[in-house]
């Protein structure tokens, strides 16, 4: 183990898989170190250790990015492309929806689209209504893709690598804040599975449910939740799409109880389908309605003193928590 | 006016820095110019400091350095054309005659602000002096400005639509696909590329096949002209011709601005893409308000009246802090309103 930023646990996925295979190549603006190796640092060295030819920074071009990405995946390659905020993908939309998500299933299975797409978002400094969306639930509801959401340094390394090395096309969605936190992360091959979960603590009165940043309350309320003698159940997904319905269903059939967290705008929400799922499967036994925290429905606001206020606190969670055990 | 020549008839012969023999300005016009450029100068060192005091939270794009672009074009617009541009908007709306107070206030995040405190740096609008924005997604406000000047030809008004983008953002397809359905359409419309040379910390060199981007709209025969964009009475004389090509119904117009700013892509920028000389050298040589001033003290202009001025200048842009400083954090209910026409908790 090594305590490094989550940015750099990214890194060493990319650095890692490159290494191991010459067919994965990495384009997006500025992830050349001629132009600083990326607006965070992710694929800082690498165009250096790798040779240009691997690593290119590409104009601000992001329908070609996406387009170029997937034709070099249908020819063989891995690419790993970035989307440099995930509020950009709306650009490249097209590609990634119409094409990488269809190309497997339109062929009859004769043409993987073995395509990786980083991307980074996240409210809460103050970016405003077109720099801090989280989107995931868009790019969930389209059949093909996988989308991926890591919670911590360990996590963005090993679920990253399991992305490059996948045959169908991921989304590996970055939080702005926590690419700067830090983390033990494993030295060496790291590779977590995509589509199960995580189940981070075991508890027996109820199942949280959550993925990305909010994950950091999420564990520390359950921790204080614990002392009181609640015992909370920490899921955290790691993998939207496909949804580790087993994990979830699993739990709550246990538990009675369930909570969803996540960043992104409540209505319609992945929260919305995780509801959906246990209500189809467990409507008798739960013992109260399941919860869901999520963004309101309302663009990100640039004043901090209004941003503060449509995220996930502590409190809200505990709150939502309370609720659920009457 | 004539109908559109080719795209080479309308260039004019362009030195090495990008720079037409420039007619000089009337003095009266030249004082005006000098005024706004130092207005905007003074307001972006302002709002450096007041995010270097955490006051400003968020992404900042200063626009140090091409203040002589949006100055020199507005001179050359006349009530009603409308403006539209990126994230690097503040010498925009200045120049439009938005109110300092309130864009400090926006970027301060107060309920006084443009955007009630929604927006910020990146996001203001003013229907009254025609600036429709202030957006953050690189080379959108390109197919929205065409679709402004679309108005303008229904509405058979006579209007113009100047829509500023970055060299960075000329290399978004909607760009491209917008110069056709400008051309096709005949939109007035008139695109000013402004060439800072830089697109965060990728230079113009590695971004663009494109070695003159003046021509970008030469395939639907669109008029391209390079224009020293530190040189405000340059950049005046190039706009003066676009604004009577486009109001003349020949349809859009390109003008590609070379210019440079001094400061970083926005707040926090490792600089490590550029030289210190190379800063140094542009702020020395060719800054358009130090040769502005120049110009107006050989034209004959007092020196004293221009110490009036700055004093007075500044003075504007201190009264603009203060306000915002004091004015309120928009009240929690702000939330709520204006994400529809009629909005209201769930
Ligand atoms: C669609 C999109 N892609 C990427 C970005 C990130 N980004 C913001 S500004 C910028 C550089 C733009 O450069 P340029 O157009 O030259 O404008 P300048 O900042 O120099 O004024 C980039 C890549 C963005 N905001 N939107
Ligand atoms: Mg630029």
């Amino acid at each position: 183990m090594i305590k490094v930023t989550a940015a750099e646990a990214a890194r060493m996925a990319i650095e890692e898989a490159m290494a191991a295979d010459p067919t994965v190549i990495a384009l997006g603006e500025e992830v050349a170190d001629p132009e600083g190796g990326g607006i965070r640092k992710v694929t800082k060295g690498l165009s250096t250790r790798f040779g240009a030819d691997r690593v290119k920074s590409t104009p601000i071009s992001e329908q070609a990015i996406m387009g170029a990405a997937v034709g070099a995946a249908i020819a063989g390659m891995r690419p790993v492309a970035e989307i440099m905020l995930m509020n950009f993908m709306t650009l490249a939309l097209d590609q990634l929806v119409n094409h990488a998500a269809k190309i497997r299933y339109m062929s009859g299975g004769a043409t993987s689209v073995p395509l990786t797409v980083r991307t980074m978002t996240g409210a809460g400094r103050s970016l405003g209504g077109q720099h801090s969306d989280m989107v995931e639930a868009w790019l969930a509801h389209t059949p093909g893709l996988k989308v991926v959401v890591p919670s911590t340094p360990a996590d963005y390394k090993g679920l990253l690598y399991s992305c490059i090395f996948d045959d169908d096309p991921c989304v590996f969605v970055e939080n702005s804040i926590h690419l700067s936190a830090r983390g033990d992360v494993p030295v060496g091959l790291h590779a977590i599975p995509l589509g199960k979960a995580h189940i981070v603590r075991p508890g027996a009165d109820v199942t949280i449910i959550s993925y990305g940043r909010p994950m950091d309350d999420v564990k520390k309320v359950a921790e204080s939740l614990g002392e009181e003698g609640i015992s909370v159940e920490v899921i955290d997904l790691r993998t939207i799409s496909p949804l580790d319905e087993a994990a979830i269903l699993n739990s709550v059939a246990k538990t009675k109880r369930a909570v969803i967290v996540h960043e992104a705008v409540r209505s319609f929400g992945v929260g919305a389908e995780i509801a959906a799922r246990i209500h189809e499967h467990l409507f008798g036994e739960l013992a109260a309605p399941v919860q869901r925290l999520g963004m309101p429905y309302t663009p990100v606001p640039f004043s901090s003193a209004l941003e503060k206020t449509i995220l996930w606190s502590p409190e809200k969670i505990t709150a939502a928590i309370r609720k659920t055990l009457g | 006016m004539a109908r559109a020549k080719t795209n080479k008839a309308a260039r004019p012969d362009v030195g090495a820095f990008g720079t037409a023999a420039a007619p000089a300005l009337p003095r009266d016009k030249l004082l005006h110019a000098w005024r706004q450029m130092l207005l905007i100068r003074r307001f972006e060192e302002k709002a450096g400091q007041l995010y270097g005091m955490g006051l400003i939270g968020g992404f900042c794009h200063l626009y140090i350095g091409q203040e002589a672009v949006v100055v020199g074009v507005q001179l050359a617009l006349s009530d009603g054309d409308e403006v539209i541009t990126s994230y690097r908007d503040h010498g925009h709306m200045l120049a439009t005659g938005m109110d300092p107070r309130g864009v400090m206030a926006e970027l301060t995040g107060r309920a006084t602000g443009y955007s009630r405190g929604k927006g910020g740096s990146m996001h203001m609008f003013s229907l009254e002096k025609k600036f429709f924005g202030g957006h953050g997604i690189v080379g959108a406000q390109v197919s929205i400005g065409t679709g402004l000047a679309f108005s303008n030809l229904y509405r058979a008004n006579d209007r113009v639509c100047v829509t500023y983008l970055g060299e960075g953002a000329s290399n978004q397809g909607q760009v491209f696909e917008s110069f056709n359905l400008a051309a096709l359409l005949k939109l007035p419309c008139i695109y000013v590329i402004e060439n800072n040379r830089y697109g965060m910390g990728t230079s113009v060199d590695r971004a663009s096949a494109s070695r003159d981007l003046s021509q970008n709209g030469a395939p639907w025969r669109i008029p391209g002209v390079q224009v020293d964009g530190m040189d405000v009475a340059a950049v005046h004389a190039a706009a003066q011709t676009a604004v009577a090509y486009c109001r003349a119904g020949n349809g859009p117009y390109l003008m590609e601005m070379k210019t440079y700013r001094y400061r970083g892509h926005s707040m926090s920028d490792p600089a490590k893409y550029r030289t210190r000389e190379e800063v140094q050298s542009m702020r020395e040589h060719h800054d358009p308000i130090d040769h502005a001033r120049a110009a107006l003290l050989a034209a004959g202009v007092a020196e004293d009246e221009l110490k009036r001025m700055e004093a007075e200048t500044r003075a504007i842009v201190q009264d603009a802090a203060d306000a915002a400083q004091s004015a309120p954090e928009p009240d929690p209910a702000e939330l709520w309103t204006d994400v529809l026409a009629e909005s209201a908790p769930p």
